[in-house]
């Protein structure tokens, strides 16, 4: 029995050795019943919803489709009524195709450009206060609200109308709108085109776009941890969505409060 | 009486045919426990057991599970709808007339398909935020966030083309709008960004490949009907069943540790 001694041994080891962090098993509990029957109530309750929901409000259903009478005004469905509204402010190759595209994959890199490990499984603002904020600016300051407006605020010519005023389709909305080289202390610079190009609005895109962020990375890379961590790839994922979609509440401050239209005229597009 | 009664049950959760489908007893055990959801196929989408926090409401909002329900509940009505609905511009909209005045039930299948089409997009945005708040893409389950973004996508496109097939006048003009954009897709759309260098034109672009022709007309209509009752929840089901399996190889719902 020359083994009893180290077995002891062994055992205090164990003892004095720190708890693994994985939780014990009596913390979970049966599916069968504890989730199977929350589930089965939770559907019941949804369908019951459904069903009388369906049994007091049809469904709609217009005049046949009639290809040669344009409704005004004529909307999306409401759940694309955000990038509807976005072509207020954005030409259709931006509100339509590009915006929407980054929409997806930036929520899809998501999870790669996040890369603090904190509040993973429970709910936290302290320990994720930029991403949180972000998400939730996006999500519902931007996406939830301009859905709203475009649902409820808006009419015929795609005019806004608070709720309790009338649809007048002849309502008349000076159109007021300049472009930024036509703009104010701007006009001063006489619009210089280089192949047609406007140079104002190629300078101020550049600046935004691509200036500011690397200057950025130049001054605080050095000193902040959470840049280094990044590193340049993930942080410039990161400062291109975060400037593209301030692009829109940029956009919608130029054009509602100072009445320009387009930042930048080129022969292809404009922005 | 009442022995008899119980000797019926014996004689049936004995016999050969009941054992053949039910492989447990129901006496409350934490084998019999276990065994209910490892032994049945639609269960066992469950582990045997989950992490005390994860069956709370506050925790999921249940908004995962109450997408999947309404997915059923859509695929289930819309299987009803397809037996009256003909895609064709002639005869869409009476058939929609004739599904709601003369088909027994009819105006109910039809409105719960299309209010559980709302609900699905809005419980499919508020599952995603209960993701988000709850942090729960990062690691190890960034590729089912990944998973999740193409389900929400979709999700919208399977309304979107839903949408245009009560061919009315909401139906098509929501569409026209909707599909508009894509004239100005970069290099793709005749109006868009460096088309004359791709040299699309109306007739031929991005846009006209979508609808069929240059409107929204018949061939159009034929294609989303196509899209919604074929292709796109055939894919939608795919990429669900991947969405749960990653569920549990991602180590079940997430939680602290
Ligand atoms: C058709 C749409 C979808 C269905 C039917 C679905 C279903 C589910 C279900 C049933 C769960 C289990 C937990 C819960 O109920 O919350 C779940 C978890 C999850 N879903 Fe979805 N989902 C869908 C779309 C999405 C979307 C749009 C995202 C994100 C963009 C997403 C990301 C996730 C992730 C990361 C988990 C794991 C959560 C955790 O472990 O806490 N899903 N999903």
């Amino acid at each position: 029995m020359a083994e009893a001694p180290g077995r002891a041994a062994v055992a205090e080891k164990a003892k004095a050795a720190p708890k693994p962090k994985i939780k014990p098993i009596e913390d979970r509990v049966h599916c069968w019943p504890y989730l199977v029957r929350s589930e089965y109530v939770c559907s019941i309750i949804i369908t019951a919803l459904l069903m009388v929901w369906s049994i007091g409000i049809d469904a709609p259903m217009e005049e046949p489709a009639n290809p040669t009478n344009t409704p005004n005004p004529s909307k999306a469905p409401w759940y694309f009524l955000g990038l509807q509204e976005m072509l207020v402010y954005f030409d259709p190759w931006m509100a339509g195709v590009v915006l929407p595209s980054l929409i997806i994959v930036g929520l899809m890199v998501i999870p790669f450009i996040d890369i603090n490990p904190r509040g993973n499984g429970y709910y936290t603002f302290q320990e994720r206060k930029f991403a949180v904020t972000m998400f939730l600016f996006g999500f519902l300051i931007l996406w939830v609200s301009l859905i709203v407006t475009g649902v409820f605020l808006r009419g015929p010519g795609w005019n806004l109308f608070w709720p309790w005023e009338v649809w007048d389709p002849h309502k008349v909305v000076a159109l007021t709108n300049v472009d930024l080289p036509y703009w104010g202390p701007f006009k001063v610079l006489g619009n210089p085109k280089i192949f047609d190009v406007e140079l104002l609005g190629l300078t101020l895109v550049t600046l935004y776009l691509i200036v500011l962020p690397v200057a950025f990375w130049f001054w605080k890379s050095k000193t902040s941890p959470i840049l280094q961590e990044l590193g340049p790839l993930r942080y410039g994922i990161v400062a291109f969505l975060f400037l593209t979609m301030m692009g829109l509440p940029i956009k919608m401050v130029l054009r509602i409060a100072f009445n320009i239209k387009y930042l930048w005229v080129t022969p292809w597009f404009n922005v | 009486m009442i022995k008899r009664l119980k000797d019926l049950k014996k004689t049936i959760l004995e016999s050969q045919v009941w054992r053949s489908m039910f492989r447990h007893d129901y006496a409350d055990t934490p084998r019999n426990r276990t065994l209910q959801i490892m032994s049945n196929v639609w269960m066992h989408l469950h582990p045997p057991k989950v992490r005390r926090h994860a069956i709370r409401i506050r925790f999921t909002w249940c908004m995962g599970g109450i997408t999947f329900l309404l997915f059923l509940v859509l695929t289930v009505t819309g299987v009803v709808l397809m037996f009256y609905y003909r895609p064709v511009a002639e005869y869409a909209y009476a058939d929609m007339k004739y599904l709601q005045f003369d088909v027994p039930f009819g105006m109910l299948v039809r409105n719960m398909h299309r209010w559980a089409a709302h609900g699905m997009v809005i419980t499919v945005w508020l599952h995603m935020f209960r993701v988000f708040m709850t942090g729960s893409y990062k690691s190890p389950r960034e590729f089912n966030w990944v998973i999740g973004v193409i389900l929400l996508t979709l999700t919208l496109l399977l309304s979107f083309t839903g949408y245009l097939l009560p061919w009315d006048q909401l139906s098509i003009w929501a569409v026209t709008v909707g599909t508009n954009m894509a004239r100005a897709t970069p290099l793709l759309g005749h109006e868009g960004p460096f088309a004359q260098v791709a040299g699309v034109t109306p007739r031929y672009d991005a846009r006209a490949f979508l609808l069929g022709g240059t409107i929204v007309g018949p061939p159009t209509l034929l294609r989303f009907y196509v899209l919604h009752c074929i292709f796109l929840p055939i894919l939608a089901s795919l990429l669900m069943i991947v969405h749960f399996w990653r569920i549990r190889k991602d180590g079940g719902i997430s939680g602290p540790l």
